[in-house]
């Protein structure tokens, strides 16, 4: 347990990606069996103890501390697991050595509700109290150390030098503590048997196309829907649906679990069904649409109907028991295409192949794709295999233009990381009016990228010499610098004063030489809301 | 004979000591003032006369360039203010120069602790626990939360990452009075005798102690050294240079903090720091609670600091309490 809580420890601390990789690599190369299965099931969210609250572990300190002095102490931490970690009183009399992670894990998952009162204290007094703290996360879930489920499987492909794609292809195939990933990984073992079981397979990527031109002989174009990229799979009489990190979204969208019933494994776009954009009835709905569906426990009947969600497919893994992944692209889309019968229509429709001649007629057709429910077009190699991850040359995107909005330099943050210490972080805003007749700003949306190391320090001396108001790690600009900021689309957001929410805002290039007066007002974007 | 306790008033800028018509610690100036330490916020410049230990008068010189009105008085020293007040200058343990203040009038005897602890500190004679009516005490680490760890655990901390990273170096931010030379003392006292560089603004601060006797071992200014040479060794800075573009000349830093709120997770993580040295000058909550017992006052009075919760536990124990709103102190560095 001790070594458990110094990783999680020492993770908090760690900012960078590189470090919290070697860490828990470290970790999971030396730890012993099972607790390294099981850290690695507790840093991919995948424990739960259902015996033990927040509120559970509030109550066990407020009959051991003062109640008055527990409120004051969690109010000024501002974690009720760190305080309680701070607070329980060491035991005065000789206590048994800590538990190993594994022997938490047995004695949490063993506590019953009532149970608990009296089971986690006699945990607790074995432990210190960064030992107790690393017990209370694990036991309530959500580490929040800055570790994705993701990259805690990258670490664990690098720790043992085998591939992250091998580790999401069996990851779904076991529970924890996966002794048998570790056996396969650490001992050279077989891999675990992958048949049968509704897993996710790891998605084919692509590169942006950038400056690329590509021969349309060789390659072909395809919408890229403005959805979100699902995985559904059916085998042993299960159907799961799988968001691009392999999370598995069914509950979200149960309309789409009886969906499928044959033995397959198919890639395609999330949406909503909806008029909004494209204009033609039953046409996809914007993201915002979905985004009304997204990260839902329980769906409602009424959020069903309003929103009824189905699968825009683009390629098949699997069908019928057979991996067609080695297949060129031709050929699975041909095999795509015939089984589109056997699938409801209401929950699925296949995403066109885009009829352009050469590519100058493509680009055409990109740059009058503005108003359609589309974020750009995809360019795949008609005789690519399906491939995990990104492969140089095979699959390239390519976005439709971003729109452009002039806005003013309003708040600056400190970045972290190898930006510590500049300010790197920018809250921007446009005018609610004419500027010259006492308008003010309203900021609009935030952006941490878009700009070079050079610029990056052009900004930050720009901010440190206009500043006209401190909050903490934020300064207040005045209101001198403008940016072009680039972004995918605008939509009404209560979140804002502004009452709107940019998506993928960045800074497209730095307006020195235009005057703030001259910036866009919130009505210029407003009239680019297209939901 | 006036009601008890009523010749010392808490007044929102100091405390005031009303038949000698003087103040202890004023965040203004004043014609008369007794200071406890050289903390810039119990320290203000500008009084006419200035009663302290040499040490503090010393670092206020430092830091206002001027003695003028300075009146030494050494430890243990009893002197008499007008008002028939006697003052007597006691070791309080926090930094250099740091006293209690006993004041002395009409049978009543009042302690005003200033800030305080009870470890053991290379740089400083320990803490004197002082019989009173009154206790005047400090209560910056007053949450039950706060046991700090044992300075020696947190230095091999220190000493822990710097083997384990020789390429990098470990810069330590500091207070610049106090946290300091405490660190490199202790540092000294583990056995690291190699040279600590050090940020400009802790040079002068280091020299004085010296001056004093406190010997901190070979220091070199990181200004003078090139990068290279600074490849595993041990760099002090003050706590607002840590993510501060000087620290951009150092050989990727593992950026380290020597404060008692290092023991709160999130307060290391807002200020990007990755080792949290738990290191303190101020008494934590089993310090308050001990020395409040031990001191045994008729009451005590709170000051700066999270004055709530160490009332609350002075009720608990059936002790007399209260606690004093006093302005201008400030807790964030340490």
């Amino acid at each position: 347990m001790q070594r458990f809580a110094a990783l999680l420890d020492a993770l908090v601390y760690t900012r960078s990606r590189n470090g919290k990789l070697d860490l828990i690599a470290d970790y999971l190369r030396t730890a012993p069996d099972p607790d390294r299965g099981w850290a690695l099931a507790a840093l991919t969210d995948a424990t739960s103890f259902p015996a033990v609250k927040s509120s559970t572990i509030r109550n066990i300190l407020m009959e051991r501390v003062d109640p008055v002095l527990f409120v004051l102490s969690r109010d000024f931490v501002g974690d009720t697991a760190e305080t309680a970690s701070l607070l329980w009183p060491q035991p005065i009399t000789d206590v048994m050595p800590p538990p190993s992670l594994a022997e938490a894990v047995g004695a949490l998952a063993n506590m019953t509700r009532v149970s608990v009162l009296t089971e986690l204290p006699r945990v607790l007094d074995r432990l210190d109290a960064d030992g107790r703290y690393a017990l209370f996360k694990l036991a309530t879930g959500g580490l929040r150390v800055g570790v994705s489920a993701r990259l805690a499987k990258t670490a664990f492909a690098q720790a043992f030098g085998v591939s992250v794609e091998e580790v999401e292809e069996y990851w779904h195939a076991l529970a924890p503590p996966y002794t048998e990933l570790f056996a396969w990984a650490a001992d050279g073992a077989p891999p675990p048997d992958t048949e049968a079981l509704p897993l996710f397979r790891p998605f084919m990527l692509a590169h942006p196309l950038e400056d690329t031109e590509v021969d349309l002989t060789d390659y072909v174009a395809e919408w890229k829907w403005d959805g979100i990229r699902v995985q559904i799979v059916h085998a042993g009489g299960e159907t799961r649906l799988f968001s691009r990190t392999g999370d598995d979204v069914t509950g979200s969208f149960p309309e789409m679990a009886g969906a499928l019933d044959f033995p397959a494994v198919l890639d395609g776009e999330l949406l909503v069904r909806g008029s909004h954009q494209g204009g033609e009835a039953g046409g996809a709905a914007s993201f915002n649409a979905l985004q009304q569906r997204l990260g839902r426990k329980t769906v409602s009947k009424t959020t069903l109907e309003s929103y009824p969600a189905f699968v825009r497919l683009y390629d098949v893994l699997l069908l019928d028991g057979e991996d067609l992944r080695e297949l060129p692209w031709t050929a699975r889309r041909t095999a795509l295409e015939k089984l589109m019968p056997r699938l409801p229509s209401d929950r699925f429709d296949l995403s066109p192949v885009v009829d352009a001649d050469h590519f100058e007629h493509l680009t055409e057709i990109r740059a009058g794709a503005r108003d359609e429910a589309i974020e750009g077009l995809m360019l795949k190699r008609r005789d690519s295999a399906y491939v995990a991850g990104r492969r140089t040359g095979l699959w390239y995107k390519w976005k439709r233009d971003p729109l452009l909005v002039d806005c003013v330099l309003m708040y600056a943050q400190r970045g972290s990381g190898k930006r510590s210490s500049f300010y790197s972080d920018y809250t921007f805003g446009c005018w609610d009016g004419d500027p010259d007749a006492g308008a003010e700003l309203l900021p609009v949306g935030k952006a941490y990228f878009g700009f070079t190391d050079e610029e990056l320090r052009q900004i930050d001396r720009h901010v440190r010499t206009h500043t006209v108001n401190r909050f903490g790690p934020v300064r207040e600009t005045d209101r001198s610098l403008v940016f072009e900021v680039a972004f995918d689309s605008v939509h009404a957001s209560k979140r804002h004063k502004s009452g709107l929410a940019m998506r993928f805002p960045r800074i497209n290039r730095i307006r020195w030489d235009k005057p703030a007066h001259e910036a866009d007002k919130i009505e210029t974007l407003r009239a680019l809301i297209r939901d | 004979m006036t009601a008890p306790f009523t010749w010392i008033r808490p007044e929102p800028h100091g405390i005031h000591v009303v038949p000698a018509d003087c103040w202890i610690d004023p965040s203004i100036a004043v014609p008369n003032a007794l200071v406890t330490h050289g903390h810039a916020d119990h320290a203000r410049g500008g009084h006419g006369r200035t009663v302290a230990t040499p040490e503090t008068l010393a670092i206020m010189e430092l830091r206002y360039q001027t003695r003028e009105g300075a009146m030494p008085v050494q430890y243990g020293e009893t002197i008499s203010l007008p008002g028939d007040v006697k003052a007597t200058f006691v070791p309080a343990g926090h930094v250099l120069g740091s006293a209690q203040i006993l004041l002395e009038h009409a049978g009543e005897r009042i302690v005003v602790t200033g800030d305080y602890k009870r470890r053991p500190d290379p740089t400083c004679p320990p803490f004197q626990p002082v019989s009173c009516d009154v206790l005047v005490t400090e209560a910056t680490f007053g949450l039950p939360v706060f046991r700090h760890p044992p300075v020696e655990h947190e230095i091999s901390k220190l000493l822990a990452a710097r083997e384990r990273y020789p390429d990098r170096c470990v810069l330590v931010g500091a207070y610049a009075l106090g946290k300091a030379q405490r660190v490199i003392a202790e540092l000294r006292r583990a056995g690291h005798h190699d040279v600590i560089y050090l940020h400009g603004a802790l040079e002068r601060m280091c020299r004085l102690y010296e001056e004093f006797g406190i010997d901190l071992g070979d220091l070199q200014l990181v200004a003078d050294t090139p990068k290279e040479k600074l490849r595993g060794a041990t760099v002090l800075c003050p706590p607002g240079a840590l993510n501060d573009r000087w620290s951009r000349r150092l050989p990727d830093p593992i950026t380290a903090m020597a404060s008692g709120w290092m023991l709160v997770r999130q307060r290391a993580r807002q200020r990007n720091v990755e080792l949290p040295l738990v290191i303190s000058d101020h008494a934590d909550w089993g310090e308050l609670t001990a020395t409040i017992k031990e001191v045994d006052p008729a009451e005590s009075w709170i000051t700066h600091g999270r004055e709530e919760a160490l009332l609350r536990w002075c009720q608990l124990h059936q002790r007399r309490a209260r606690a004093l709103a006093l302005a201008g102190y400030e807790d964030e560095d340490d």
